[in-house]
């Protein structure tokens, strides 16, 4: 063991990180726009606090600001920062570097674009305790940075430290990115949304090292996220922030048990993983759930019920490049089989990899499986003729994920979702624009939306959009991939609502894929869970969450934010 | 460590009463929350295009660029406006005469004023660049955007076939050609020219055609029944527009200089048809006496590519998204 730099240790009660009055503002070509708006923050020595807010609240910039790692135009325009008792605003650039790493480490929010591509892992750390100051040998310097890596929960760091990050995953990045982070020992961590980009599991387990590691070195943990769940249980200070104020801050559980500021309410009813976690506790207590989106099916009659998708042993395999016996098959789906009931929910789960989405491609007809057949109520999806195939897009419709690549750029909300309509030459031109009408009202969207463009709307107003679109030729069959994923929790819970809504009027069957088990809970009947191609388990949703069978669905489980949460009665 | 507990993230929630600074306070609801992703109605709407013109808008190079090129168009069009000389009537006795009232520019070797021939040549050298780049524009656009829309075998040939345009030097080329040509006006010109010149908007067109046609409002088109045809046009084509455009606008410039060069070396438009190029070839062998013949010509030949390069640099700022700061 090197040692590290001996620091007297901190008095427990005195702050280490002391925000008042924080203003940030922006210049943009419309006039200045400000932020943060009188933002305060308290971080004691060794304790975790996260900021919780959606995107646009002023969380990151207030974390940056710290740091003075404001991006472009971005000034602090009032307020104080006060750090170890040392006043950060108005330091010179030296002074604020002296600052960065050695006592404030980051961890960035993406780990496949901060990370140089073109150095070795071992250097990038390296780099990180040089310019922190310290001296030692190369080989001292490579024993250190192994050590490092290893802390940050790399096997075989010594081996690792010669790899490029392109030879690592996003998990093994994002922990490679955490050694340089703490490489200084800081006496701060700023993690922006430090797994935001990865798999459940991957994030579980990452979220629970750095909690170790923070504790064990002492280390204080500024946590940004946008997920109200993640936040109360990794941290014991909250501070919500909203339009770059900050409108309620306390203790986690305080916050939880019993929110004041309407926006904090809004937070806590919504974030999927509470909404889950509560449906969980209902179920334990033997309660109705308020949470379950599908509690509402309970009341209508129960009509018989048709199969109108049937997959039976889906199998796709790609060929992978490589010519003659060298070419070989990657296996993406391995002897799938489901099947998807008129007005109800099915939800296709697994983590990236997993072939849930080309799954979805062969039930959609984008995609000839290798073997076995999709049954669309009755009829094969594979021996179509150009007009059934026709009939039958009609009747089954995608939404997709990235809510900026799912429409076209260039085309006015208007001409989007009347071009599904001309291409199936539905009504004249009047008809088709009363019919875009009650589209935009049945996704809550003004009719004004009509004569914007995407980049005008925000993502989740994007994916209303399309919602409406895949709508628009009335389908029985709608495939959300993940189209709930890269949404804000807030207008994640809204569109998950408006699905909801949507089918109950309409009799809409979902095929749901997501990654993200909080989010079935709510809105699916019954749940198939995908690994590496196969199903690993497949059942109704309450007995996937209640007795799981299989290990892998209990690390997803376990892997959902606030599983561990202890939420008071009642809320 | 501040304190012996063991601290997991589910135990440290239940640890101790708040301390300072940390006590539970909620701001009073100070504006109205509104609802949850409420649409800015204000704003007025703004396409791709819109946003675009609204960017060049502001550029003082846009304006001055601007100017120049309907200068030149203007020009070019009707040449009479700006004099009534015939630029082919010289008097032998005016040759080399400085300039005098109604002949600014003086006279050249011929005794031809070179105010009128220099408004007279743009005509020529505009006419080759536009039909130029028309043509290499349509076979590019084509020939790339099949090759990178269809992929597999018809995009290796297509790719192959460019990389073999692409090894050919433009004026080589077209010096070969033309050397060999029996007639030779503006359109010759600018075929010999544009079948050596597509390969780069081919590749251009190519790039970005495989990259748009993955975007999930293709597949969604797909899933909507659209043929393939269809989404190429409807969808592919208009998203693959703006770097074409901009390649398109600077070209055009190096096209008045092929042409240029051509009739310089005497082998683009005959010596009937009166052009910078020609002129400047006619200029040089004053050079050393009366350098002023040689830089009437070639000013507005260098003014003119000036402002199409200067138009293709504030058209690339405005589409290109990437070098768009906002």
């Amino acid at each position: 063991m090197s040692a590290p730099t001996p620091r007297t240790p901190p008095d427990p009660d005195v702050p280490l990180l002391e925000v008042r009055g924080l203003e940030v503002t922006f210049s943009t070509g419309g006039g200045p726009v400000q932020a943060v708006r009188g933002a305060d923050l308290t971080v004691y020595p060794g304790q975790s606090v996260a900021i919780v807010g959606e995107s646009g609240s002023g969380k990151s910039t207030t974390a940056h600001a710290v740091v003075d790692l404001l991006p472009g135009t971005g000034k602090v325009t009032g307020g104080s920062i006060r750090f170890a008792g040392r006043e950060v605003v108005g330091l010179g650039r030296r002074e604020v570097e002296a600052l960065r790493g050695d006592q404030i480490g980051l961890v960035p929010q993406d780990p496949m674009s901060n990370l140089n591509p073109v150095w070795r892992i071992g250097s990038q750390v390296e780099e990180a305790l040089r310019a922190n100051g310290f001296r030692g040998s190369r080989a001292q310097r490579r024993a250190r940075v192994a050590e490092l890596l290893a802390e940050a929960g790399l096997p075989e760091a010594a081996q690792r430290a010669t790899m490029y990050p392109h030879e690592f995953s996003g998990g093994m990045r994002q922990r490679a990115l955490i050694a340089i982070a703490l490489a200084a020992r800081p006496r701060l961590l700023i993690a922006d949304e430090p797994t935001s980009a990865l798999d459940v599991t991957v994030q579980r387990q990452i979220l629970d090292h750095l909690d170790v590691l923070t504790d064990e070195l002492g280390t204080a943990v500024l946590f940004i996220t946008h997920d109200l769940g993640l936040a109360a249980e990794r941290a014991e200070h909250l501070v919500v922030m909203y339009r770059g104020q900050v409108v309620e801050s306390g203790p986690a559980r305080a916050i939880l048990a019993d929110p004041q500021h309407p926006y904090t309410r809004r937070l806590v009813t919504s974030a999927p993983s509470l909404s889950s976690r509560r449906i969980q506790v209902a179920h334990a207590r033997g309660e109705e759930p308020v949470d379950d989106l599908l509690a509402r099916h309970a009341d209508e009659p129960a009509a018989p019920r048709d199969e109108v998708v049937v997959a039976s042993h889906l199998t796709k395999v790609f060929r992978t490049r490589g010519r003659g016996a060298r070419a070989t098959g990657f296996t993406a789906v391995d002897d799938v089989s489901f099947t998807l009931t008129r007005g109800r929910t099915l939800a296709l789960v697994g983590e990236s990899g997993s072939g849930k989405s080309t799954a979805a491609n062969m039930v959609l007809g984008l995609l000839e499986p290798t073997a076995g057949t999709v049954l669309f109520d009755g009829q094969d999806v594979g021996g179509l003729s150009r007009r059934e195939q026709l009939a039958f897009r009609r009747r089954i419709q995608p939404v997709f994920q990235n809510p900026y690549g799912s429409l076209d750029p260039q085309y006015s909300v208007y001409r989007s979702l009347e071009e599904p309509l001309r291409l199936h030459r539905v009504g004249d031109r009047a008809a088709r624009e009363a019919r875009v009408r009650d589209l935009l009202d049945m996704v809550a969207l003004p009719q004004d939306v009509m004569r914007r463009f995407p980049a005008e709307l925000s993502g989740g107003q994007r994916q209303r959009v399309a919602v409406a679109r895949a709508l628009a030729l009335e389908p029985e069959v709608v495939v959300l991939d993940e189209a709930v994923s890269a949404l804000d929790v807030l207008v994640q819970a809204q569109v998950l609502d408006l699905l909801a809504g949507l089918q109950r009027e309409l009799g809409l069957a979902y095929l749901f894929i997501t990654h993200d088990l909080a989010v079935v809970r709510q809105i699916a009947d019954s749940v198939v869970v995908m690994r590496e191609g196969k199903v690993v388990e497949h059942a109704p949703t309450d007995d996937v969450f209640d007795a799981p069978r299989e290990r892998y669905t209990r690390d997803l489980l376990a892997a959902i934010p606030g599983a561990g949460l202890v939420l008071p009665a009642g809320s | 460590m501040p304190d012996a507990l063991p601290t997991t993230g589910a135990t440290r929630a239940l640890r101790t009463a708040p301390r300072p600074g940390q006590e539970h306070v909620a701001q009073p609801l100070t504006e109205d929350l509104g609802a949850v992703d409420a649409v800015r109605t204000q704003d007025a709407p703004a396409g791709f295009w819109r946003e675009a013109w609204r960017g060049m808008r502001r550029r003082p190079l846009f304006w001055v660029s601007g100017a120049l090129i309907v200068l030149v168009l203007l020009v070019a069009a009707f040449p009479g406006l700006f004099t009534s000389i015939d630029p082919r009537t010289c008097a032998l006795s005016d040759a080399l005469d400085p300039a005098r009232a109604g002949h600014v520019f003086g006279f050249d070797r011929q005794g031809c004023d070179i105010f009128s021939r220099t408004m007279h040549g743009a005509r020529a050298s505009l006419t080759v660049g536009v039909l130029t780049t028309l043509l290499v524009t349509v076979v590019g656009t084509v020939a790339g955007a099949l090759a990178g829309y269809l992929g597999g075998w018809a995009d290796t040939l297509l790719a192959r076939v460019t990389d073999i345009f692409f090894a050919i030097p433009l004026v080589l080329a077209a010096i070969v050609i033309m050397s060999l040509a029996s007639t030779r006006t503006a359109l010759t010109v600018a075929l010999v020219l544009a079948s050596f010149g597509w390969p780069p908007i081919a590749r251009i067109a190519r790039g970005t055609v495989m990259s748009v046609k993955n975007d999930e409002f293709v597949t969604a088109a797909r899933s909507l029944g659209m043929g393939r045809a269809g989404i190429l046009v409807r969808h592919v084509l208009p998203n693959s527009a703006a770097p074409i455009i901009v390649y398109a606008t600077v070209a055009l410039g190096t096209f008045i200089v092929a042409e240029a060069t051509l009739s310089f070396l005497g082998i683009g438009l005959p010596p009937s048809v009166v052009s910078w190029g020609g002129d400047i070839s006619q200029a040089q062998g004053a050079i050393r006496t009366d350098p002023e013949i040689l830089l009437y010509p070639a000013g507005a030949l260098a003014l003119t590519v000036l402002g199409f390069i200067m138009m293709g640099d504030v058209v690339r700022d405005a589409l290109d998204p990437k070098a768009r700061t906002r």
